[in-house]
């Protein structure tokens, strides 16, 4: 690892690679920092449907070791290190890492999103004994059992379908009274003659022994509570960005997003927010590696104010 | 030094017995969370050397070594030294997670 860039990049995943794809390819000397192994939450699905181009599908850990490579063909280096702390406000940025510390005169944050939790008692403890955040990661576990899938999104569809193949029954408990997930789940969802919809409803307690046996779900509108008997929980309720570096420098959103439209450009001139952790309406593999490529524009634009 | 594949049959030797300490994952070849892992795995197994061992145990294939350590979620991580295991670590999100968990485990 060098001590100086013009760009450094905080996370390898699709964000990450496409924002140092494109800053290389401007000529700019880039670095991407990935604390784990490229790909963030993309390599955990093997099967990715909606990143445009690959007509059955492309594997996520696959994909994101061929971003890593399109980006390393064109100069950028990656540093398999932790980012512990950043000062965005200085000129050059400093960026201190499990590695050593290094400069850059502009700093892209891709650092992405992990999984929300529901907050209730026991979750963590649980975590291995009945919970989960990842479907496809751990449905095998409850093969032939009873689960409950707490969301409504696109996430908490395609899970419930993935379960309903495995599990012997599935529960879709969702605090509205329809999904929010896109239509095309509609109808596989309906068919699946295991799964259970509890609609306008939320999991009020976790039930366990040394681990989950049930939940307690509440309804929203009588009020009125009753349990469950489940295996297991999947909880797939949103993200909560990763935005701890960023933390008294950058402007949030209530909901801890790096406040950052489409230019991806945040307060402090020279820092640009892309991909999971920006303010956004879609959260995709196809939006955080447009976000890259325009972060690289507007990294490149203020690099040249730098020379004046 | 090469990562092992650790089974029913050869746990006792590679494992308990053995007189450096091991890191054991229990993973799964459709486990989305240890294939990202395993590139993290290959690089530990470089930098920590002849120090430290690390093992695999597939749960599909060793079914009894996973119900012996009550593994519900994959990766699971034990350190064994001596022969005993410490608190385990799930689904570390970093390398710099697993470092500190082996630091905090290690006997002076």
């Amino acid at each position: 690892m060098d001590k100086k860039y013009d760009v450094i990049v905080v996370g390898g995943g699709p964000g990450g690679y496409s924002a140092a794809l494109y800053c290389a390819r401007a000529g700019l000397k880039t670095l991407v920092i990935e604390k784990l192994s490229p790909g963030g939450q993309m390599a955990t699905t093997s099967q990715l449907d909606n990143y445009p181009g690959f007509d059955e599908g492309i594997d996520g850990f696959v994909l994101a070791g061929k971003m890593q490579k399109g980006a390393e063909r064109f100069g950028a280096a990656t540093e398999y290190a932790e980012v512990t702390a950043l000062d965005l406000k200085s000129q050059p940025k400093r960026v201190k890492t499990t590695n050593g510390e290094i400069e850059a005169n502009a700093v892209i944050l891709a650092t992405g999103a992990s999984p929300k939790e529901l907050g209730l008692e026991g979750e963590t403890q649980l975590r291995g004994k009945g919970i989960s955040y990842c479907a496809t990661c751990d449905g095998m576990f409850f093969k032939g059992k009873t689960v409950a899938v707490a969301g409504g999104g696109d996430t908490a569809a395609a899970d419930a379908l993935t379960l309903s193949k495995l599990c012997k029954k599935v529960y879709i408990i969702h605090r509205r009274d329809k999904l929010r997930a896109s239509k095309s789940y509609y109808e596989p969802l309906e068919k699946a003659e295991n799964i259970e919809f509890i609609w306008n409803a939320q999991i009020s307690r976790l039930l366990y022994d040394d681990k989950l046996t049930g939940l307690t779900v509440t309804n929203k509108i009588t009020g009125e509570s009753f349990d469950i008997a489940c295996d297991g929980l999947f909880i797939a309720i949103g993200r909560i960005p990763d935005t701890a570096l960023a933390a008294g420098q950058l402007d949030l959103d209530p909901n801890g997003y790096i406040i950052a439209d489409e230019t991806t450009k945040t307060n402090v001139p020279g820092t640009f927010a892309v991909g999971d952790v920006r303010t956004k309406p879609l959260r995709q593999v196809v939006t955080a590696a447009a976000d890259g490529a325009l972060a690289s524009v507007f990294a490149e634009e203020f690099l040249m104010t730098l020379e004046d | 030094m090469t990562i092992k594949t650790i089974t029913k049959d050869n746990f006792d030797a590679e494992v308990i017995n053995s007189q450096i300490p091991v890191i054991v994952e229990f993973w799964a070849p459709w486990c989305g969370y240890c294939r990202r892992i395993s590139p993290v795995l290959d690089r530990l197994s470089e930098k920590l050397s002849d120090d430290i061992q690390i093992g695999k145990i597939n749960v599909d294939e060793q079914s009894e070594l996973e119900d012996r350590f009550s593994v519900e979620i994959i990766p699971t991580f034990l350190l064994f030294q001596s022969g005993r295991h410490g608190d385990r670590l799930i689904a570390p999100s970093s390398q710099s997670q697993i470092e500190d968990w082996l630091q905090a485990q290690r006997k002076p």
